[in-house]
């Protein structure tokens, strides 16, 4: 039952590249990841694509679909008319290594500069228990942005960098944001990364537009959960210090009413 | 060889999983300078797919769990072929190892007095697994990432090893490439930890992604290690099985340890009539019995329910509904959860399933039962190696995870890889430090091999034509999956095994097109000379394993046969560019632990 589907998908490496023209069976179900494993099982061998899971739990397949970032994998064929021309190109705020794939290493050049996890000693009663006592209200609450499968579609679309390159040295990308807004409200993290965020990782440039919340495949509410309360803690820090330190102290306490 | 680039370490990592990093934490941590090479970017390994939690016998949620029943649940569920030492040290380590990950960072679900909450599992005789959701992998990788990440390891992400290197018998490092630019790269170490996970994608359905095709199995033997058991993989009872394209991607156990139950086309639970004699007075024998175990056991006395049976049991039951015309209409069984739990209750345990059935296939897994059937997922058999330490036959080379072999025996349970990664991943880093760090001098690198094997490498792009490497490789796949699949029998396994030879004699024609640059052809080439050993490897195993244990059933050998193959290993090494097999005897656990089993009965 497959048909006969027109695609434009664009080819080239870092010197520069263009769209080329295909036409690729499509069965019933597929997404377009599906479509681009058979275009280089069958007539272009050398295509680069990353990929990993084919199920939406990696992050590696991102790449724009119409124009559209998402996942190549979470991406039906079916939402498409089938006359229509589907265009697939890179990631546009990343430079292109080859063809689908593009040099992400920026994301991991932030995450190397992030303060990491710092946990508080155990209480006496958690000595006794041999673990950590946590209340699942704890948990839970970090659990939407631990969920993340960096893909960095939305570093992708962020506005900051996506439009100013020269940024991207001052500004750790919404990603980040979710990550140290993780760390923050970690129960058992005891480090301040505060003025890093402000200085370093350029918070302040974030006007809230919520592309990055719009385009999170996992449905991460990356600017109302994660940044509008880091720059609220940023804003505490620099007029009410007591303030954070009662919010840092509140989850403490918290996992010990049980 | 003064034009390819080279870096020189204690440890090199090869892998970055559960397995990998885990090694690489521990070994920065005893101080070697080590450093880890991954096919992908970092992160994005199998692991994150793993979804039902991390089996250990905390004893959070019973009490009367602890070490020795792990290691017994493990030991029965690989129908007692475990290398027994291995088993022990993963159950009495486990705990240990979950509680460091929250150290570290991790965070798994709670119980109400604040410990971390375990789940029901197959094969397990308590609630055992630590999780958190149904994407406990994900936690873990993003935990021992960041942790690698802040010591400060060097990490090659998108780097492929083509072979290992020696100095005599000694391992002396790794040759392989750099994707972006496709430029050689050799990697000098004393010690190097193999930590490549498996062999899925020598079959056509599996739920293995495009890395898993036997590096470490085929790297390992190539240098001169010892293989076992390479007959066991297991067939994960429940993929996805419609729409085509996603076919073989997982569904967790999770699902039915949140109490779903697996359905024939007359909406029968079919499993009471799969109960083996093996398991007979463990499992309930009837529906009202098995639904009193979710929340009554200790109470009532129920048993389990036999959707909860080892994995091996329940794919063989699935397969054998399917054959008596009792299937679902895309060839599978049904799974059902949504008359079971309540809309929220399922979108709470188990959001990434709700969300893959909603995205992947228009299932709203609430309403209506998931279609699912066996699907590859993991080989039980790998490197043979020393338990406590992890080093395998070749001096200086260490194997963790999925491609070390022994630890599950016949059939692997549930849960216990993602705590055979964590241990065994822990100890290989360790012992691999304590090695290189011991070490006088550095293994010296042969620089004629190494030209040898990079002249080999780039010879499918000077061929004017030739064989295209994907068309082998989906060639490879039929043949598996029709051949050496879930039910074998000799003449197919034949058929098979000299399938592959004609496939590897012509995988020497193969043509790549293009430049090395990020080029998925010529890396498909390159992997194709280890995915063509990896399924000779289980091919040759299965023939001669003449008897059905565990995941390995042979319709010609119904019967298990205790007196010769219950007491055997079948080892393979390379000799003279041919691969041996040999009958070993099976370790043997000493008397305190045998009187473990016999209690039991
Ligand atoms: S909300 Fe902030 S971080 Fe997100 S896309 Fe807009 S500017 Fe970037
Ligand atoms: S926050 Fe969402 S969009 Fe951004 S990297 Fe994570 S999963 Fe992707
Ligand atoms: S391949 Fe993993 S998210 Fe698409």
């Amino acid at each position: 039952m497959a048909t006969e589907r027109r695609f434009r998908v664009w080819r080239g490496d870092a010197k520069g590249g263009d769209f080329h023209d295909y036409t690729v069976p499509v069965e019933e179900g597929e997404v377009v990841l599906d479509v681009m494993h058979r275009l280089q099982a069958q007539q272009a061998n050398d295509l680069a694509v990353r990929w990993n899971c084919k199920a939406g739990k990696c992050g590696s397949c991102s790449a724009e679909v119409n124009g559209h970032p998402t996942l190549m994998c979470m991406t039906r064929m079916s939402d498409f008319p089938p006359d229509d021309v589907v265009t697939v190109s890179p990631i546009r705020t990343f430079p292109v290594i080859r063809d689908l794939v593009t040099d992400v290493s920026f994301n991991y050049e932030v995450a190397k500069r992030i303060v990491p996890f710092q946990p508080r000693p155990m209480t006496e009663e958690e000595k006794e228990a041999g673990s950590y006592l946590l209340a699942q209200e704890d948990i839970d609450r970090l659990q939407e942005f631990r969920k993340c499968i960096e893909c960095f579609l939305c570093q992708n679309v962020c506005h900051v960098i996506r439009d100013h390159e020269e940024n991207k040295r001052n500004f750790a990308g919404p990603r980040f944001f979710i990550r140290n807004a993780e760390l923050e409200m970690h129960p058992l993290d005891t480090a301040d990364r505060r003025d890093q965020l402000q200085d370093e990782f350029g918070l302040g440039y974030c006007n809230i537009t919520k592309c990055c919340t719009e385009v999170c495949p996992e449905g991460i509410h990356i600017t109302d959960n994660g940044i509008i309360p880091l720059k609220e803690r940023v804003v505490d820090k620099r007029y009410d210090p007591i303030a954070w330190l009662g919010r840092k102290i509140g989850f403490a306490k918290d996992q010990r009413r049980l | 060889m003064a034009d390819i680039e080279s870096h020189d370490y204690d440890v090199i990592v090869i892998g970055a999983g559960g397995a990998g990093l885990s090694a690489v934490v521990q070994s920065a941590a005893a101080g070697a300078n080590t450093a880890v090479i991954c096919k992908s970017l970092l992160g994005k390994a199998h692991t994150v797919m793993a979804e039902g939690g991390i089996a250990a016998a905390l004893g959070n949620v019973y009490p009367e769990d602890n070490w020795k029943v792990h290691f017994r649940d493990t030991m029965r569920g690989g129908k007692m072929l475990n290398n027994w030492r291995m088993a022990q040290i993963h159950a009495q380590e486990a705990p240990e190892r979950v509680l460091e990950l929250e150290t570290m960072g991790a965070l798994f679900d709670r119980t109400r007095d604040g410990r971390v909450l375990q789940r029901d599992f197959g094969g397990h005789q308590y609630a055992r697994l630590a999780h958190v959701g149904d994407r406990t992998g994900l936690e873990m990788i993003r935990t021992l990432q960041q942790n690698a990440v802040a010591k400060g390891v060097d990490v090659f992400m998108e780097h492929c090893v083509i072979d290992l290197l020696k100095d005599g018998e000694h391992v002396a490092g790794a040759l392989g490439y750099r994707k972006e630019t496709g430029q050689f790269v050799v990697w000098r170490a004393k010690a190097v930890v193999l930590a490549t996970g498996g062999i899925g994608k020598i079959y056509k359905v599996t739920s293995n992604s495009w890395e898993y095709t036997g590096d470490g199995h085929s790297l390992a033997l190539r240098a001169g290690a010892d293989i076992i058991d390479m007959e066991f993989v297991q067939l994960h009872p429940t993929g996805m099985i419609w729409p085509p394209s996603v076919r073989g991607i997982l569904v967790t156990e999770g699902v039915r340890g949140e109490r779903g139950v697996l359905r024939n086309s007359e909406g029968r639970r079919f499993m009471f009539d799969y109960i083996p004699e093996y398991f007979a007075g463990d499992y309930a024998d009837s529906e009202e019995e098995a639904d009193k175990w979710y929340t009554q056991r200790t109470e009532t006395g129920a048993r389990r329910p036999p959707e909860l049976l080892p994995r091996d049991e329940v794919a063989r039951a699935i397969a054998a509904e399917v054959e008596a015309g009792r299937g679902s209409p895309h060839g599978g069984v049904f799974l059902d959860i949504a008359s079971r739990r309540t809309p929220e209750e399922i979108k709470r345990a188990l959001p990434s399933m709700y969300h893959q059935f909603k995205e992947l296939a228009g299932v709203d897994i609430t309403k209506e039962p998931m279609e699912v059937g066996p699907t590859c997922h993991y080989v039980m058999g790998g490197v043979r190696t020393e338990p406590d330490t992890t080093e395998s036959s070749v001096p200086g080379l260490f194997a963790a995870g999925e491609v070390a072999g022994g630890m599950h025996g016949a059939n692997r349970l549930g849960g216990n890889s993602l705590s055979d990664l964590l241990v065994f991943g822990h100890r290989a880093g360790r012992y691999a430090a304590e090695h290189a760090l011991g070490l006088e001098r550095a293994p010296h690198i042969d620089d004629a091999e190494v030209e040898r094997l990079t002249a080999l490498a780039v010879e499918p792009f000077e061929r004017d034509e030739g064989e295209n490497p994907f068309e082998l490789h989906a060639e490879l796949q039929d043949t598996m999956q029709d051949n050496v699949g879930l039910i074998r029998n000799e003449e197919d396994m034949k058929k098979g095994l000299e399938k592959i030879k004609e496939l590897q004699e012509r995988a020497r024609r193969v043509r790549v097109i293009g430049n090395r640059q990020y080029n998925p052809g010529w890396s498909e080439a390159l992997d194709l000379r280890n995915l063509l050993t990896a399924a000779e490897m289980v091919a040759l195993s299965a023939l001669a394993r003449r008897e059905s244990r565990g995941a390995h059933t042979r319709r010609d050998y119904p019967e298990t046969d205790n007196e010769h193959f219950g007491k055997v290993n079948h080892v393979l090494r390379l000799k003279d560019g041919e691969i041996q097999l040999n009958e070993e005897p099976l370790p043997q656990m000493p008397e305190e632990l045998r009187q473990l089993f016999e209690e039991k009965r």
